[in-house]
């Protein structure tokens, strides 16, 4: 059983891989990477890392590549765009396969995650659980993994949450418009004290229509 | 499973991801691509982990990826920026730094 789910998975990650230098189309390299997120934690399922299995599907193919999806609607791909593509496939022939490979897709994220719950959450619970692993502190648990965080690497921890907070500020002084209100914005400007406390030019219509300065 | 399979699934996705790397254009399938190889990485470090029977790899991998999460997010935001100021959308057309 655990060497059939291998292949399957090894192929699933192996082909999304291959998806993702192919594909012509953004778009459809992001959801092809999305697949190989979810074969890999198949993977590490079955290497009994069920933490990081359950990290990879909730933070990785979720909140990270709903970030990749955002960025590739608004930039745009090659050809034609996502939203006509979408469109008429829902209206055409296809839509019933998508919506089935939807439900499909859905439901195995579904079945993945909750081996991860009901290997770990619900033995940490009770001793009721799906016997998948020994004890609420084995190896590969949110209890193992949060020990070794907060005991022998936290030194790592804390630089890796110094990290994320550098990324976030840099995302956004990067991603964030330069200059603001252009001459034919002249509109009489009302003071709020929240005026004082944010940087010039920001926040205001002008930002959000697209007006550049220069 | 032997350590031997996962490790050549590693080792593979990781081929791949450095291909595309060096093949595609669109700065966004870069980023892309360069996640493959981080996850070609994650699978290694794991398989290594379960080997040893501790969880130094699992911290390791857990750190991989908070590494990568920044990295998207500070690629993507000057591929937006790339964007807002009208400047192609392909590696090969931005060539100020070249020298």
């Amino acid at each position: 059983m655990s060497a059939f789910l291998f292949f399957v998975a090894a192929i699933g990650a192996i082909s999304g891989a291959v998806g993702v230098v192919m594909l012509r189309n953004p778009f459809y390299s992001v959801l092809a990477l999305v697949s190989h997120l979810v074969s890999l934690a198949v993977l590490f399922l079955l290497l009994r890392a069920e933490f990081v299995a359950a990290v990879q599907v909730v933070v990785y193919a979720g909140a990270v590549m709903v970030l990749y999806v955002f960025v590739v609607a608004y930039v745009g791909g090659e050809g034609d765009t996502i939203g006509e593509r979408l469109h008429g496939a829902a209206n055409g022939s296809s839509g019933a396969a998508l919506r089935l490979g939807g439900a499909v897709l859905a439901g195995a994220l579904l079945v993945e995650l909750l081996i991860a719950l009901l290997g770990t959450g619900l033995e940490a619970v009770g001793r009721y659980g799906a016997g998948y692993a020994p004890g609420p502190h084995a190896y590969g648990t949110p209890a193992y993994i949060g020990k070794l965080l907060l005991t022998r690497f936290l030194l790592a921890f804390e630089v890796a949450s110094f990290l994320l907070l550098i990324a976030a500020v840099g995302a956004v002084v990067l991603a964030r418009r330069r200059g603001g209100l252009d001459e034919d914005a002249g509109e009489e400007a009302r003071i709020t004290p929240l005026d004082l406390l944010r940087p010039k030019h920001t926040g205001t219509t002008a930002e959000g229509v697209g007006r550049r300065a220069l | 499973m032997s350590i031997g399979w996962y490790l050549a699934v590693s080792a593979i996705v990781f081929a791949l991801g450095a291909v595309g790397v060096m093949t595609r254009r669109n700065p966004l399938v870069v980023l892309l691509c360069l996640e493959l190889m981080l996850n070609g990485a994650n699978l290694a470090l794991i398989a290594f982990s379960r080997m040893w029977g501790n969880g130094d790899g699992q911290i390791l991998a857990i750190v991989v990826m908070t590494v990568a999460a920044c990295e998207v997010t500070v690629g993507l935001g000057m591929i937006v920026a790339l964007y807002r100021r009208k400047l192609p959308i392909d590696v090969d057309e931005l060539r100020e730094l070249q020298g």
